[in-house]
């Protein structure tokens, strides 16, 4: 036999005669559709920034942590000599799984950025990249550097750590933004359905007096309370958030041109989590709600 | 039923009542007299705990009221009706539902033929759908009465529940709470109307309780 809820949980089933006790409030009911419709919406977006930036800092992580670059700078006739020689070093080197020189047409498109499509890479003493991808296991970085400063002294080893060490403190940064944003967000909406319950307990204690004169218990009145502002709650914060999730999803794509700002979105499984905005918003106005009138009815015998 | 051991209360200019000791036991009958402001609604606060006496102890059913929950105090209430000189209710619930509200927050049903009947014996039953700010002094003091004895209480206190009422109204209001001593409640009545005291001796063995000089004490055959 399925156990009932305690009433005190009992938000959604039919209680009309609970609700019923309390007046109708109207100004402050919209108040409090319109202020949870706003936090979810807001909420929406601060997660929706926080999850692309935690996906900035993985991808940014992964494409830097698998990948080195060996640069080569050496007079020109013996520039070929000396990529071989690294290239040999590389395929026998523990923890490289490829190594491939650069060819003009590769250099010149990492080029082109800044100097134009014209740049005339073949007469212009630019060194020579070789692009190294590690293994799962990775080299030993500082024994290679060593190798390659006593076998060929023109090439330099560049394993990335220095590039990527301060891209993703600064994306966990934002991620961590994203949910302090969050909680700040939470914090404003339980204050906001305190402040809404208070004023309304406050303008109903002629009636709260008189229930508790007629034998009620503070939970019967609290739950009237409660029940009133955890629905509005909970019906703002999901209107809120379809606004949200609509406004997300009909964003443009601009592909890999538009960077981070086209990619605060959701991807795959994460469209659920704005799903779980609504619910939460309805246990903070329940919990902020239920403490404010416990709080208040404690001043009446 | 209720027990007050030297009780004494106040609201900041002294005493009002001072080391009060008297016993209301089950289904007794008392009016309580005195002159305005003497401290009669605040004796009948004492006895359903609106107040807390500043020193000495009261007991209802058996229990002090300085060691009850908040939980215990509404179930205390429910079992005595309280007509207050006041009458509060809820403005924005027609008149039936006020009247059944007792029922209501102790999560029964009221039994609409009764409470019809409950209407029509107070001479309210055209007013079933009013508001309460549409009723009279009279009317209001009619459905406290109404609301007070819904649930059948054990007890019922009224606090000058004439006042606003013609004789014959005050008549039906007596018979209803001399019919409910006669079945086993207590009946605790705060008045200054000595014909409806001197009525109320002549059916039922009711005694008399007298304010004065800060105290309640038992009034004589001088009334």
């Amino acid at each position: 036999m399925k156990a009932p809820l305690p009433r005190k949980f009992r938000l959604f089933g039919r209680d009309t005669r609970t609700d019923r006790v309390v007046p109708p409030s109207g100004a402050a009911a919209w108040l409090t559709l319109l202020t949870a419709a706003a936090m979810a919406f807001l909420a929406v977006f601060a997660l929706a920034l926080s999850v692309a930036t935690g996906r900035l800092a993985d991808r940014w992580s992964e494409a830097l942590a698998n990948g080195a670059t060996v640069r080569i700078s050496a007079p020109a006739d013996q520039m070929a000599t000396q990529t071989q020689r690294v290239l040999d070093i590389l395929s026998v080197t523990p923890g490289v799984e490829t190594a491939r020189a650069l060819d003009p047409a590769e250099t010149q498109a990492l080029l082109s950025p800044w100097f134009g499509p014209d740049l005339p890479v073949a007469s212009l003493p630019i060194p020579q990249l070789i692009d190294i991808q590690e293994t799962p296991q990775g080299f030993d970085a500082e024994g290679l550097r060593l190798r390659l400063s006593a076998e060929v002294p023109g090439a330099t080893l560049d394993d990335h750590q220095r590039w990527r060490r301060p891209l993703v403190a600064a994306a966990d940064r934002m991620r961590m933004l994203g949910l302090i944003s969050l909680a700040l967000i939470g914090a404003a909406m339980a204050a906001m359905v305190t402040l809404a319950a208070m004023a309304a307990l406050s303008a109903n204690g002629q009636v709260i007096r008189t229930l508790r004169l007629i034998g009620a218990r503070d939970g019967y009145v609290a739950r009237a309370f409660v029940r009133r502002f955890t629905t509005r709650t909970l019906t703002g914060a999901a209107a809120g958030t379809a606004v949200a999730m609509t406004a997300i999803a009909l964003m443009p794509s601009a592909g890999d041109a538009g960077g981070f700002l086209t990619d605060i979105a959701f991807q795959g499984a994460e469209w659920l989590w704005p799903l779980t905005i609504p619910p939460l918003a309805a246990i903070v106005a329940f919990v902020a709600t239920r403490t404010a009138a416990l709080r208040s009815l404690r001043t009446v015998l | 039923m209720i027990a007050f051991r030297n009780v004494t209360h106040g609201y900041g200019d002294g005493p009002l009542l001072s080391d009060v000791s008297l016993t209301l036991p089950p289904g007794s009958f008392h009016f309580l007299t005195g002159p305005s402001g003497a401290g009669k609604s605040t004796f009948l606060k004492l006895c359903y705990r609106e107040l807390m006496p500043i020193a000495g102890t009261v007991e209802i059913f058996g229990q002090d009221v300085s060691h009850m929950s908040r939980d215990a105090v509404a179930m205390a209430r429910r079992k005595i009706g309280v007509v207050h000189q006041d009458c509060q209710f809820l403005d924005h619930l027609p008149l039936a539902d006020n009247v059944a509200l007792p029922l209501t927050v102790a999560g029964r049903e009221a039994n609409p033929e009764e409470l019809k009947e409950l209407l029509a014996w107070v001479g309210l039953s055209g007013h079933a759908r009013a508001r309460p700010p549409s009723l009279s002094g009279g009317e209001r003091q009619r459905a406290a009465l109404a609301r007070a004895v819904i649930t059948a209480p054990e007890m019922v206190l009224a606090d000058e529940p004439t006042g606003n009422l013609d004789w014959d109204m005050s008549q039906r209001l007596l018979t209803l709470l001399v019919e409910l001593n006669r079945m086993g409640k207590t009946i605790l009545i705060a008045t200054h109307d000595m014909n409806l005291i001197r009525t109320a001796k002549s059916q039922v063995a009711a005694r008399v309780l007298r304010i004065r000089d800060r105290t309640v004490q038992h009034a004589g055959a001088d009334l």
